[in-house]
């Protein structure tokens, strides 16, 4: 959605991102959603007096990973405390970086064309989960309130934009390519529903030839809809206010997902001062170039570079078949068509397969091995099995492995002889004679007829390109 | 009382045990410890077991350790498992920590004999030991007066001769000052050399766990088994465990020592007087003597008020009823934090609190953290450069043999002013040690102090001998 003529949104976004390592940011236990609660936690991560933090030298790889997939440059870093209490936060301090983050400035470009300003990219420790029972939801007015510290000093990265987006669309395009780049990195799962991706937006609201409103931060954002609902919602409230003669205050605010509405948490005025300072418990972070090369090595393609690599093999793609591309890099799936166009498979094929049949079954991947998908794909293209037998072994496969020669033998796919399918052929032309007689003339349209008329009788089983290949033979 | 020392050689070779050491500890303990108020936490079937599991080892052939049977008192705010550790305060009451701090397993790994928890002042908060939820404690040698502090029931313990050994925490002089108050050898370690870990925070970038005992050689035997790389504290140095024992009669003759003017300036007369004779025997040991000037350290005591709290207000912001110790319920969340933090904490505590908040907020922090933070670079800078020019300094520890209870407890600066002579050390992050070095009023004894830059600590365990050897 856009503002009406005339205003603009000014949208930047802090994506919070937790660190798919094995161990936590400053202790030895297991980093790891869904756990019994409470029972990843040791001296350290729960802040137990004279306990001390030990940096996880993994999460400071993937912090780099991300900041090089950036185009960040990386830099000599401190950490400092901030300050402020809150029950979920066991030492009433958050261990963060602030004036010297590991990973300065940087962009992504969206595939829009956008370019957008990356400011800093800085690990941080994850506090622990409250739940509070009562009628609000919040801490104000709870009944009871349970913490889990399973992911207290969890590994975070906080990635900042600058303010260079200016539709809901565009933030929400940023979000999703940023979400790919953290995959493709190795550094998170991506999963916005599990929590290990937060976005706070700051968005405000202007006439494109004025200078930036005052912007509203809205907090805690976990899914894209959120996201785009929330923008949209901030920016005509601001907007509505700005119309009625009022004036935006600067404040963090609250999404509310079932009111479809943002609401305030706190003004500018009631902000917290944090007292930010060095911590003392840990020494200053600066990896050397050779630490830094290692992990630029390691480091794959970025999804953009594999969509213009799968492009590449289609000739004038079509939308949909950039759609194909799209969900193929978004799912990781780029290897499975990539290993099928080097056998020689046809990239148009081989991508809406991928985009369609995989994507259907994404979670069980795991059991298709690259070879199999790529046989698949030159027997359905051989004529061996038909496009519906096609999508049934690749789903025979999703579902259990195997070998798609057994499997299309073992539904009698590849039985279909050249003497049966001629059999078909003649009893379809023979309950058919007008139809045959207008092919004959050279209605070429009719052909399809032929095919549905085949398939039906074959089940299914017949190739529409032997099809036609039988046909022009008793034309 | 029998050194360290002579106490392990005993039990390891059998003419002593663990059990009777123990044993004898527990009485002289039992003796006086009403009276005194030094052990806070005790645990005699935990001390008695320890003991025989060490005699058991020594009946096995072996080897149990280089500190086998030897009695030794931890400070409160040292982590051991499954025993009360409460720093000193109302707000850790009843908390007993799931696991051991560093310095304790190697204690413990070395054969001695933990005997129990020693009195401090509230989370270390203090020159005297009287700002302790548990009361004060009386130095053993005037029960009219202060031990000094905050490590003052470690310093107690061995003056009383309950224990040979003890630990404390040197944040701003929190060893040195009751060892000299207590007639003892005290010990502020390179920061680094020592592990933190699992000692409760004060100011996390000053403090250093130490060693109290009554002869140099004890001290060092204890330094030895509490030193070393520990890969649980960022800051703990990457090095080998080091050697002391061998270096200590390596005397002076040719160091170069610097008698710092700063580190005796206010000091009562006799003080002044012992420093001026430890320099003759220094000088008749021969060593060189030179007088000299560190101006930075007139602004330590100001820069250290500042840091310390600033780093206390975070460091014990955790204590706010969530999770353990004292909890005051309230209506809600925030109620229960300040209604568990206004009753746990006492007095020092909240003034250091809200000191330190106040150094670290918004429109203030250049003014005075900021400003402190400078101070101590400077600081470092003073004390490398004087060690480029001599080996060692020399100068006073406390400014006064021990005072009388609440002679300072009514103004807040007399009692910061103890630490004057000890505080540059902790922001320059060198070593220092005090050595008893004569007797002042009411035949109290005098310490004087002997500092090095960073792990010098077998050149002032060579000094201290001289010292030693000559009071």
């Amino acid at each position: 959605m856009s503002l009406r003529e005339g205003w603009e949104m000014v949208i930047g976004l802090e994506v919070h991102t937790e660190l798919k390592t094995r161990t936590k940011m400053f202790c030895s236990c297991e980093n790891v959603f869904g756990a019994e609660p409470n029972t990843k936690v040791c001296p350290v991560c729960l802040g137990l007096p004279g306990s001390l933090p030990v940096l996880n030298a993994r999460a400071v790889e993937l912090a780099m990973a991300i900041g090089t997939a950036l185009h960040s440059r990386i830099s000599p870093s401190t950490f400092h405390r901030k300050n402020y209490f809150y029950p979920d936060m066991p030492k009433d301090f958050q261990i963060s970086q602030y004036d010297l983050p590991i990973n300065v400035g940087g962009y992504l470009d969206l595939p829009d064309g956008t370019q957008v300003r990356i400011e800093r990219a800085h690990l941080e420790e994850d506090t622990g989960k409250s739940t509070h029972l009562g009628s609000t939801g919040r801490i104000h007015g709870a009944e009871r309130s349970l913490v889990d510290y399973n992911r207290s000093g969890v590994p975070l990265v906080e990635i900042v934009s600058g303010p260079d987006m200016r539709t809901s669309a565009q933030a929400r395009l940023y979000a999703s390519e940023l979400r790919g780049i953290l995959i493709a990195t190795g550094a998170s799962d991506g999963r916005m529903e599990e929590g290990s991706m937060r976005i706070d937006a700051n968005v405000s609201v202007h006439r494109p030839d004025e200078p930036f409103g005052t912007r509203c931060e809205i907090k805690n954002l976990n899914s894209l809809r959120s996201l785009t609902r929330a923008i949209d919602f901030e920016a005509e409230r601001q907007l509505a206010l700005i119309e009625e003669g009022g004036v935006v205050r600067q404040e963090t605010r609250h999404w509310d997902e079932n009111l479809g509405a943002t609401s305030t948490m706190r003004s500018k005025e009631e902000a917290e001062d944090y007292r930010y300072f060095r911590e003392p418990d840990l020494v200053d972070l600066a990896p050397d170039a050779a630490w830094q090369e290692r992990v630029r090595d390691a480091l794959g393609p970025m999804p953009a570079q594999r969509r213009s690599a799968l492009l590449g093999h289609v000739v004038e793609a079509t939308t949909a078949q950039r759609d194909f591309v799209d969900v193929v890099v978004d799912l990781g799936f780029d290897d499975y068509v990539m290993a099928a166009v080097e056998a020689g498979a046809d990239a148009g094929l081989a991508l809406a397969r991928a985009a369609n049949e995989l994507a259907a079954n994404a979670e069980s991947v795991a059991n298709l091995s690259r070879d199999a998908f790529v046989s698949a794909l030159q027997m359905e293209q051989a004529g061996e099995i038909s496009p519906t037998q096609a999508k049934q072994v690749l789903s025979e496969l999703l579902a259990h492995g195997g070998d798609p020669r057994e499997i299309a033998a073992a539904h009698g796919f590849e039985q279909l002889s050249s003497d049966s399918l001629g059999d078909a052929v003649a009893a379809v032309i023979e309950a058919s004679p007008e139809e045959w007689s207008r092919y004959k003339d050279g209605d070429d349209k009719l052909a399809q007829y032929f095919i549905g008329q085949v398939m039906k009788l074959t089940k299914g089983q017949a190739n529409g390109k032997a099809v036609v290949a039988e046909l022009q033979d008793r034309r | 009382m029998r050194r360290a020392t002579d106490v392990a050689a005993d039990v390891r070779s059998g003419q002593s045990s663990a059990i009777a050491e123990t044993t004898q500890a527990l009485e002289a303990i039992g003796a006086r410890n009403e009276e005194l108020n030094v052990f806070i936490h005790l645990d005699e079937d935990d001390a008695l077991a320890q003991a025989r599991a060490i005699d058991e080892h020594v009946a096995r052939r072996e080897d149990p350790g280089v500190l086998a049977g030897v009695p030794l008192a931890l400070k409160d705010n040292l982590c051991r498992r499954g025993e009360l550790t409460t720093a000193g305060s109302r707000i850790l009451s009843g908390w007993r920590p799931p696991y051991s701090a560093t310095v304790v397993e190697r204690v413990l790994a070395a054969g001695a004999i933990c005997m129990g928890k020693t009195n401090m002042d509230e989370f270390a908060m203090g020159s005297s030991t009287e700002t302790s939820y548990y009361g004060p404690t009386r130095n053993p040698l005037d029960p009219s007066r202060v031990p000094g502090g905050s490590s003052g029931g470690s310093s107690a313990a061995v003056a009383a001769q309950m224990t040979p050994l003890a630990l404390g925490s040197d944040t701003g002089g929190s060893i040195r000052q009751p060892a000299a108050l207590c007639g003892l050898i005290g010990v502020k370690p390179t920061y680094g050399l020592v592990s933190r870990y699992g000692l409760i925070a004060f100011s996390s970038s000053l403090d250093q766990i130490g060693p109290f005992a009554t002869n140099v050689a004890d001290a060092a035997l204890l330094l030895e088994v509490i030193a070393g790389y520990d890969p649980r504290d960022s800051t703990s140095l990457a090095i080998d465990a080091p050697s002391y024992a061998e270096h200590l009669e390596e005397g002076v003759a040719g160091l170069r020592v610097g008698l710092v003017r700063e580190l005796v300036e206010g000091a009562d007369e006799e003080v002044e007087a012992a420093v001026a004779r430890a320099r003759g025997v220094l000088e008749g040991a021969g060593a060189s003597v030179v007088e000299i000037s560190i101006p930075e350290c007139r602004l330590g005591l100001s820069a250290y008020y500042l840091i310390a709290p600033a780093e206390a207000s975070s460091n014990l912001a955790r204590f706010d009823g969530v999770r353990y110790g004292l909890r005051v319920d309230a209506e809600d969340v925030s109620a229960m934090n300040e209604a568990t933090r206004t009753l746990g904490f006492g007095a020092e505590v909240k003034r250091r609190i809200m000191l330190g908040t106040y150094a670290l907020s918004a429109g203030y922090y250049d003014a005075y953290y900021g400003q402190a933070l400078k101070v101590r670079t400077q600081m470092i800078a003073a004390f490398r450069s004087a060690y480029e020019k001599v080996d060692l300094l020399l100068g006073a520890t406390a400014p006064s043999v021990a005072f009388r209870f609440g002679e300072k407890t009514s103004n807040p600066l007399a009692m910061y002013l103890s630490d004057v002579f000890t505080i540059p050390t902790n922001l320059s992050g060198d070593a220092a040690i005090s050595v008893p070095f004569g007797r002042g009023e009411g035949d109290l004894p005098i310490g004087v102090q002997l500092l090095g830059p960073g792990l010098s600590e077998a050149r002032l365990f060579a000094a201290a001998r001289v010292l030693e050897e000559a009071s």
